[in-house]
Order: structure tokens, then sequence, then C-alpha cells
């Protein structure tokens, strides 16, 4: 598609992306391998450090990788559950069951690193 | 050695690597559906191992492979091995191998709470069931112990990775990096306890040798020696000979030196087929002339000669050889004659004896030359180069190839003394020396030893001339071998004396005939004086008998006319 005002067209763009992250600044995908009791735990202990800190701002999503084996090869997932802020950037791997509500939170950003 | 299989036991299987020499020493290859550690420190050739046993699954046995790098890229590793002429891009289009990157960044990780690897097994059993893979090479597994810190659950989780694969029935190989107290770094031996190979990238002096040991093989009888290998252009290679039985046919044939002469000397047929030679002298002396007047003889009866040097380039033996009538470039020509001329320092004494070995294999030559041997007591130590040679012979023999060996002895010294470590591997040896006389060296040689024939015990004179090696003929004087111009100048001088005698002879017969036509006239000479006297006797014998005749005729005349008695009747 070749656009009339391509200059206006793009700044419209940025324009939505931004408003899109502002909408969910934080995307995050959390693998498990099958629903363990611990793939359960790590769900659990995910949902409510997001609504305790993130609410409204961010998309998670949950990856069974025993039913999307091809999916690990892209991210590099080695261990379950492997929780990973994909945005905003830097990338950040969380492995465990996510039972350490503090180290997460420095982890996510949302909290200084104590000295 | 095969040991004796009952019926029903259960026999452990063996996956073939198809490295060269490895499928030997472990009689048969790594334990098939089993793990098998190498462990070795950087450079060793760990991740080419694997992937040599990937590529020749997938091309000679038809087994496919996954290889999981957790340390190299895809690229990379494609890259790396492609240039041993892997060609790993093809093999994965064929689905015959999977390549496999896992990217462990400790930076990006946090760790809370309790996790595993499934993410690992989930990946390699993807990847193991989308090609149907027999074989998975894991290089290098430890590096997650980098990535993840709690290492007792890491420990846990390999186990259960080494029993999972085992239940897959794949056989793997895990590479781990040397360890300072434990075998590999964080003790992964203790897991896995079939088979574990380690290798080792030793300096001594400045030359480095690669070796490789299997410490361990569950179920399995293998060598226990340390091996060299060799990392080429071909892959890894290893020299499985350390010591090979004394079994070795011993030839009847012989073949020849390539000087007449010396064959004579060599109960007169020249060496035995299939044994080692050694000439030995000091410098100068022409050892490198006969081993390669032996190396044309070969060519010339159609037989392949390989000339090993530490010395010269091949360019520069056949112009020096050219110098002498012997025309070597017509049989490198022909492909009968391979030359490899490599420095003696540039590899280790493993590392020249699997290269050796490595020609022999693929250039499969009747003859082998090694000029000279002594540039490699440079390279190691004697118990080392004396272990090096034991194997070479050994390998020689067991392959019916002649082997000729130049050594250089120094000036000075008893020079059978110096090498007696040596010689005592050599069936034959034919020593060169130089004979100092009266301002001069010459060359002379003698046959020090040769089994089993009845050889020549002279010292022999020799020249190298422009058409190649003579061996002149035994002066035997009454009191020493004399060699150059004194045997010239005593020569000549036997030659005078000769002539002087032979005039002195002349001079008597001519003597003898002078006396003789002297006896002769005398004798013709009273025999005329005899004819003279004889001739004038008879003649007064004559005159007497006529003047008797006379007288009688007269006397009855006178009767007659007197008529004395009357009648005159008669």
């Amino acid at each position: 598609m070749i656009s009339n005002n391509p200059v206006k067209d793009s700044f419209k763009e940025f324009k939505q992306a931004a408003k899109k992250i502002g909408a969910s600044n934080y995307i995050l995908r959390l693998y498990i391998s099958g629903m363990t009791s611990r793939s359960l735990q790590a769900i659990e202990n995910l949902n409510k450090i997001c609504d305790d800190e993130l609410s409204g701002r961010y998309k998670l999503e949950v990856i069974d990788i025993s039913q999307q084996p091809e999916s690990v090869a892209k991210k590099d997932i080695v261990a379950t559950p492997t929780l990973v802020k994909e945005l905003p950037l830097p990338i950040r791997k969380i492995v465990g069951d996510l039972s350490e509500r503090e180290r997460i939170l420095v982890a996510l950003n949302l909290q200084p690193r104590r000295k | 050695m095969m040991r004796q299989v009952e019926p029903g036991e259960e026999f452990l299987l063996k996956s073939q690597t198809g490295i060269q020499g490895f499928d030997q020493i472990t009689e048969g290859g790594l334990p098939k559906g089993r793990i098998t550690i190498i462990v070795g420190g950087p450079g060793t050739g760990k991740t080419l191992f694997g992937m040599q046993y990937l590529v020749n699954g997938a091309n000679m046995y038809g087994e496919p492979g996954v290889f999981v790098a957790f340390e190299e890229t895809k690229k990379k590793l494609a890259q790396n091995t492609s240039s041993l002429g892997f060609r790993v891009n093809s093999l994965i289009k064929q689905k015959k191998l999977h390549i496999d990157h896992i990217y462990i960044e400790r930076k990006e990780i946090e760790e809370t709470g309790e996790y595993d690897l499934e993410g690992l097994f989930v990946r390699l059993g993807y990847a193991i069931d989308s090609i149907g893979a027999k074989r998975v090479v894991l290089d290098t597994l430890e590096a997650i112990f980098a990535g993840f810190s709690n290492e007792n659950l890491l420990r846990a989780e390999l186990r259960r990775l080494f029993k999972w694969l085992e239940d897959k029935g794949v056989s793997a190989i895990v590479t781990a990096e040397r360890g300072t107290e434990t075998l590999t770094r964080y003790g992964l031996e203790e897991y896995v306890s079939d088979c574990l190979i380690v290798l080792d990238h030793r300096i001594n002096d400045q030359i480095s040798t690669r070796r490789l040991r299997v410490a361990k093989y569950r179920g399995s009888m293998h060598g226990t020696n340390e091996y060299p290998y060799l990392i080429d252009e071909h892959g890894i290679s290893i020299l499985p000979i350390t010591s090979i039985k004394l079994d070795y046919l011993a030839s009847k044939e012989r073949i020849s030196t390539g000087i007449p002469r010396l064959d004579a000397m060599l109960g007169g047929k020249g060496y035995y087929k299939g044994t080692s030679i050694l000439i030995s002298g000091s410098a100068g002396t022409g050892k490198s002339s006969f081993a390669l007047t032996f190396a044309n003889s070969v060519c010339q009866n159609g037989e392949k000669c390989l000339y090993v040097t530490f010395e010269e380039a091949p360019d520069q033996v056949i112009r020096n050889m050219g110098s002498i009538g012997i025309d070597l470039r017509q049989w490198i020509d022909k492909g009968l004659l391979k030359m490899s001329a490599v420095r003696s320092t540039y590899y280790g004494l493993e590392t020249h004896l699997v290269s050796i070995h490595k020609i022999i294999e693929e250039f499969n030559p009747s003859v082998a030359i090694i000029d000279p041997i002594t540039n490699l007591v440079t390279v190691g130590l004697p118990a080392d180069v004396k272990s090096m040679l034991t194997r070479l012979i050994d390998y020689l023999k067991g392959k019916q190839i002649t082997a000729l060996f130049t050594n250089l002895t120094h000036l000075g010294g008893r020079i059978e003394a110096t090498q007696s470590e040596i010689s005592s591997l050599m069936d034959s040896w034919i020593l060169l020396r130089d004979i100092e006389l009266r301002g001069e060296r010459n060359r002379g040689l003698y046959v020090l030893k040769s089994r089993g024939m009845a050889h020549s015990n002279q010292i022999r004179e020799f020249l190298i001339c422009k058409n190649g090696i003579n061996l002149l003929d035994i002066y035997t004087g009454p009191s020493d071998v004399l060699t150059g111009s004194a045997r010239a100048a005593l020569e000549a001088e036997e030659k005078a004396n000769a002539v002087l005698r032979q005039d002195e002879i002349n001079a008597l017969g001519l003597e003898l005939e002078w006396k003789r036509k002297m006896a002769k006239s005398q004798i013709e000479s009273l025999q005329a004086e005899l004819d003279a006297n004889e001739a004038e006797i008879r003649k007064r014998i004559n005159e007497a008998k006529f003047k008797q005749k006379t007288l009688a005729d007269e006397r009855a005349g006178m009767v007659k006319m007197r008529k004395v008695n009357g009648t005159v009747s008669k």
C-alpha cells in the first residue's frame, strides 16, 4: 500500500503504538510444563503480583510447553516454570514457582534493588 | 579376542563412531542406548568428536542425530565443521541431523523458588522425535551450571535427564570440561558410569600432543592406554596400536637394494621383504642417497614407495638425486613414489606417528623410508622415540611393508654404541662411515648385521658419482684395507712391481733363447768340423785302398811276366 501522506500516517501509527503500550505496559509470558502443582503455584503467584502491582497495564500469556514443544526453541526455555518479561526491555527471565515476591518485583523493575 | 557369548546372554551393543581407530580400541564403538561422557580441556576436540559421531552416524550407519550446542551457535558449528568436510547443512536439509543451540544467559535469569529443567527435556524430545534420532550429543551440558545457581536441583535434574535419554533409547555423548578435583568440573561422571573418555592435550618441550584414553567402559573390553590422536582436515583419527603381538609373518621374498654389489653383500639377493633396515652414518656419508637409490629400484619394479623426509623439500631431493643420475620425478608422476616432507619439530612424536599411519593407510606402499629418524629424537625423549619406532615398525611389519630408516650418527665415539636402543629393533643394519687416511676422507660401508642371511663381513669403499652409488672392488692387501689415493697409490705400486717382474721374465726368456741359439750354433759348427774330418779320413782310406790294390796288381803282373810257376794260369 502506498500512502498519500506517509509522514502524517507514520506519526499516527506511532501515537497508536504508544497508546497500546501505555494500555498494557508489561508483556509477560509464563512457560509451564503441564498442569502440575508447581505450574499452578506459579500461575497463582504471578496473578497475585500482577493484580497488586500491574493492574490494568499488563498482558500475560501462559504457554504449556508440553502442548507446544516448538515454542521452547524460540525463547531458549530450559527450566520451567519460566516467566519472561518481554516488555519493557530489557528482557528478563524469572525461573521458579515465583514464590519470592520481593525478588520478582525487583526483576520486573517494580521495586528498586535493595542494597 | 572375541568373548564366547552364552545363548540368551544380554550382549552390550555398540554404536559405531566411524572415527578411525576409535572403534578398534573400544571393540565396536560407544555403548548403544547409553550415555558416554567425553571430558577434556579446551581445544581437545570434544565438540568435534561429537559432531563426527553424528555425521558418521547419519552418513555411514543410517542413524540420524541431534546436536545440542550450549556454547556455539548453529551457524558457527556448521562453519567450523564444514572445513572438515562434514556437510552439516545438507544433512540438516535431509533431516538426518538436527542442530539446536540453547542459549543460557545468567544475567537474564532470576531464580525464585522451585523449578525443573522440563524445558530442556521438551526441547530435546521434540528434536529427537522430529527426525527419529538415534544419537544425541550434548555439548557442553555443564553450561547449565553457569546459567542456574541451584546446584542440587540441577544435579537431580541431570540424573533424570540421563535416565530419560536411556529410556528414549538413544546413544548419547555428553561433553564436559576437565575439573581440578573431579574428572569433570561438575562431577558428571558420578551420574554416568557406562563410558568415560578422557581427551588430553599435553605440551612437552613446546610440542603438543593430543591423547585419548578410555577411562571407563562398563561391560566392554577396551584398550586402557593413552592413544595419540590427530585432528586434521578429515576430523579426528586415533592411532590404536601400542603393543602388537609379535606374530607377523616373516617373508622369504627378497628385495633388491638397488645396488647390485650391495645385494651381493647381503647374501646375494638384497633385503628381506617386510623387514626393517637401518642405514646409519655420520654427516655426508650418503645415507639419503642409499635410501633413494633403494626407492628408485622399488619403483623400477613397479611397486609403491613412500619417502618421509624431515630435512629436505621434495624438490631439493629430486634435484640432488638427479645429480647422481637418478630420476625420481618420473616415479612421482606415475604415482609410484610419494614424498612427504615436514619439519620434525612441527609436530609431536605421536602426531608424526599418526600422520605416517594415515599416509600409509591411504597410499598403501610396499616400502616406506623415513629419512632420518634422528630428527625425531630432537622432538621426544629417547624412550618415547623408541616406543614410537617400535609401534611404527610393528605396524609396518604387520602390513608386510619393508621399512628403511636412516640415522645420523655423530662424529667421534663409537657409532655402534650410540644408537643401541634403536638398532635392536632393526633386522638389517648398514653402516656408512668416513675413513680418514693420509689427509683424505673416503666413504666405506659394511653390513653390521642382517638377520637371517649370510652377509658379507667386508668393509667396502664406495663412490657416489654421476651414475649413482658404486661399490669398489675389494682390495685385499697384505696389511689393511686402503681407500682413496692411498689405495690408488698402492695399486699403482703393485702395478709397477708387476711390470718389473714381467720385464724380468721377458729378459730371462730372451736369455734362454739366446743360449739355446748359441748351443745350437756350436753344435752345428762341431758337426761341420766332424763332417769335414770324416771326409778327409775317408779320402785317405780310399787312397790307401787304391795304393794297396795297385801294389797287388803290380805284383801279380810281375809274377805273370816272370812265369815263376811255369804256367801262366789263374
